[in-house]
């Protein structure tokens, strides 16, 4: 089978693509492993929802027109979004069909698929950022007597067994997700590295819309001191509820979590923290001070300050005098750990040496280092925004120029 | 206020630290040290310690010249008081490395620092090492370190400063975070 473009995925990046190639007359087909929105329907936890606003929810030509602008989209909602996406675009899916290996050739690529096999001088990657969870080396040493499970697995809290819950990683799962477990009676320890403090709303306004508004999200790769660092900065602790609340680690501490520093070791059954979660702390505060200092500067240039409540600052991070730095695992309270250390997309079908020491896709933008070839929908990819379903619309539109100029040059005339 | 053109110079090359990142980012293999030092006993609780070589960027390298430290413990438990303790080396090194960072950080974001200096506290009970009580470690309970930095910026900069340099310091991750230790003997 020929094609000028294969997408491989066909969640919101890949329709985005999708889109936008339609639009430049570029034929292509859309392969997805199972049905549109796969990983939004079968991997998600039951209570996600998105960290952002429904007026933020868009691709390209289809904007949110429900009744609910200010609120966050559950899974449902998004699903049926994406959803309806696809049946507006008419994109040309193929479903339930699995990619198993995709290689260069003299024409461009092949993409072998386990229902045959397609040819085309260029390939959008947009599988998406978060196949794998990404599981520390440390976990080997967790007493066999307490349960381990990823985010991929998790769907609610009635899985886990009764009993005390470690959950490692404090980005917008971790937090989420130690508190939901909490809320049903198990106690709940999360340990914290690094991470991003945020609140829900600022001076009346979402956090999403400052963002929005003051260009931090429009923020280019290009434009920041170093993109691999930004590329790695972790979720923001964000939930989107109906009550706007917070989800930071004081909002946790005053439901009762116990909060302790970066997971470093487990020996002879017992968690060692990190002696450095002060400094952990003090680094989000003072990061989250500095992005309320962004808007509120935005604010006061564009002469809006005065009709938005005063600025102010957030009580720190509270953090005890003397944090416990080790954890029993193996006296029976803690029953389960919940490893929310991040995820990682799954490359183990791509036979294209793109890929660097880290296993990570070599790419420009969006760009891969391989011509052709591109890549979608991974955190900071060309914008701030890129990992955010909105962010798709204009990566989808730079990288699909990119492509049809690829095309234009490279097709032969008497092939047209 | 004042502007002035004069560069800001903490005495740290900044430009070489960033290529060498660069560098080394593409050739892995040469970003693999080992830091070394020996030790003889003298007498008693006394010992000496020497620094010349270490291996990196491929080979053998060595200090301009060679450093040795004395080692003992004070009188007052029944020593000679040779050296400072090993305790307050780690409080050294820790200070060492916190303040190097500092003034590294400064000079990537064009702070100009006028002083830096800290005082380090290592708390403990010496019920650990004598034995005395099983239920007390060996080591420090906790270590407070106390900085005071006047430099060209705000409170919340000067913070974030030292913040980072924690954030970047071997000697601050290997004392608050677990390290394996293998000990051979002959």
């Amino acid at each position: 089978m020929r094609v000028t473009t294969v997408v491989i995925g066909g969640g919101h990046n890949g329709l985005a693509i999708s889109k936008c190639l339609t639009d430049r007359s570029i034929d292509h087909v859309v392969i997805e492993r199972g049905e549109v929105a796969n990983s939004w329907k079968f991997e998600r936890w039951d209570s996600l929802r998105l960290l952002t606003p429904n007026w933020q929810s868009s691709l390209p030509g289809h904007a949110y027109e429900g009744e609910h602008p200010d609120e966050f989209m559950a899974m449902p909602e998004l699903i049926e979004f994406i959803e309806g996406y696809a049946k507006v675009i008419a994109a040309p899916i193929c479903g339930g069909t699995t990619v198993t290996a995709v290689r260069r050739n003299d024409l461009g690529y092949e993409v072998v698929t386990d229902d045959g096999t397609w040819h085309c001088s260029t390939v959008v990657l947009a599988s998406g950022a978060c196949n794998v969870a990404a599981v520390p080396d440390v976990a080997e040493a967790l007493p066999e007597t307490v349960d381990s499970l990823t985010p991929l697995q998790y769907r609610n809290a009635d899985q886990l067994a009764d009993g005390g819950v470690l959950v490692v990683g404090a980005s917008a799962t971790g937090a989420q997700l130690a508190d939901e477990i909490h809320r049903s009676g198990r106690p709940v320890t999360i340990s914290v590295g690094e991470h991003v403090r945020m609140p829900r709303t600022y001076r009346g306004r979402d956090v999403q819309w400052w963002m929005d508004a003051a260009g931090v999200l429009d923020e280019m790769y290009t434009e920041v001191d170093d993109i691999t660092r930004a590329r790695r900065v972790p979720s923001p602790q964000l939930v989107g509820t109906p009550g706007r609340s917070d989800i930071d680690l004081n909002a946790l501490l005053s439901t009762g979590v116990e909060v302790r520093g970066r997971l470093g070791g487990i020996r002879d059954g017992i968690a060692q923290f990190s002696g450095g979660f002060r400094n952990h702390c003090v680094l989000a505060d003072l990061k989250m001070n500095r992005l309320l200092n962004t808007f509120d500067e935005w604010a006061d240039d564009e002469g809006c300050s005065d009709d938005l409540p005063e600025p102010h600052r957030f009580t720190p991070t509270a953090v005890e005098d003397e944090p416990p730095l080790g954890m029993d695992l193996g006296n029976g309270q803690i029953r389960t750990v919940l490893w929310a250390t991040g995820f990682r997309p799954d490359y183990s079908w791509l036979d294209v040496p793109v890929l660097d020491r880290k296993g990570r896709v070599k790419h420009d933008g969006g760009v891969v280092d391989s011509p052709g070839m591109y890549i979608m929908g991974l955190p900071f990819l060309r914008r701030r925004k890129s990992s955010f379903i909105h962010g798709a619309e204009d990566d989808a539109n730079d990288l699909a120029d990119h492509l049809a100029s690829h095309v234009g040059a490279t097709t032969s005339p008497r092939l047209r | 206020m004042t502007i002035t053109d004069t560069p800001v110079d903490n005495g740290v090359n900044v430009e070489a630290l960033l290529g060498a990142r660069t560098a080394l980012i593409e050739t892995p293999a040469a970003a693999q040290f080992q830091w070394r030092a020996s030790c003889t006993w003298v007498n008693g609780t006394h010992s000496t310690s020497s620094v010349e070589g270490f291996f990196g960027l491929g080979e053998e390298q060595k200090h301009k010249t060679s450093h040795t430290f004395d080692v003992d413990h004070p009188e007052i438990f029944a020593s000679e008081d040779n050296g400072v303790t090993p305790l307050e080396y780690v409080l050294v090194g820790l200070a060492g490395c916190l303040t190097a960072g500092i003034a590294s950080v400064a000079q990537n974001r064009e702070i100009q620092l006028r002083s830096v200096s800290a005082t380090l506290e290592g708390a403990m009970d010496v019920l650990g090492i004598l034995g005395g009580d099983s239920e007390v470690r060996n080591g420090f309970s906790g270590i407070k370190v106390h900085y005071t930095v006047d430099a060209d910026a705000s409170d919340d900069d000067i913070r974030a400063l030292v913040a980072q340099s924690q954030k970047r310091s071997a000697v601050f991750d290997i004392v608050s975070n677990p390290t394996n230790i293998t000990v051979e003997v002959n």
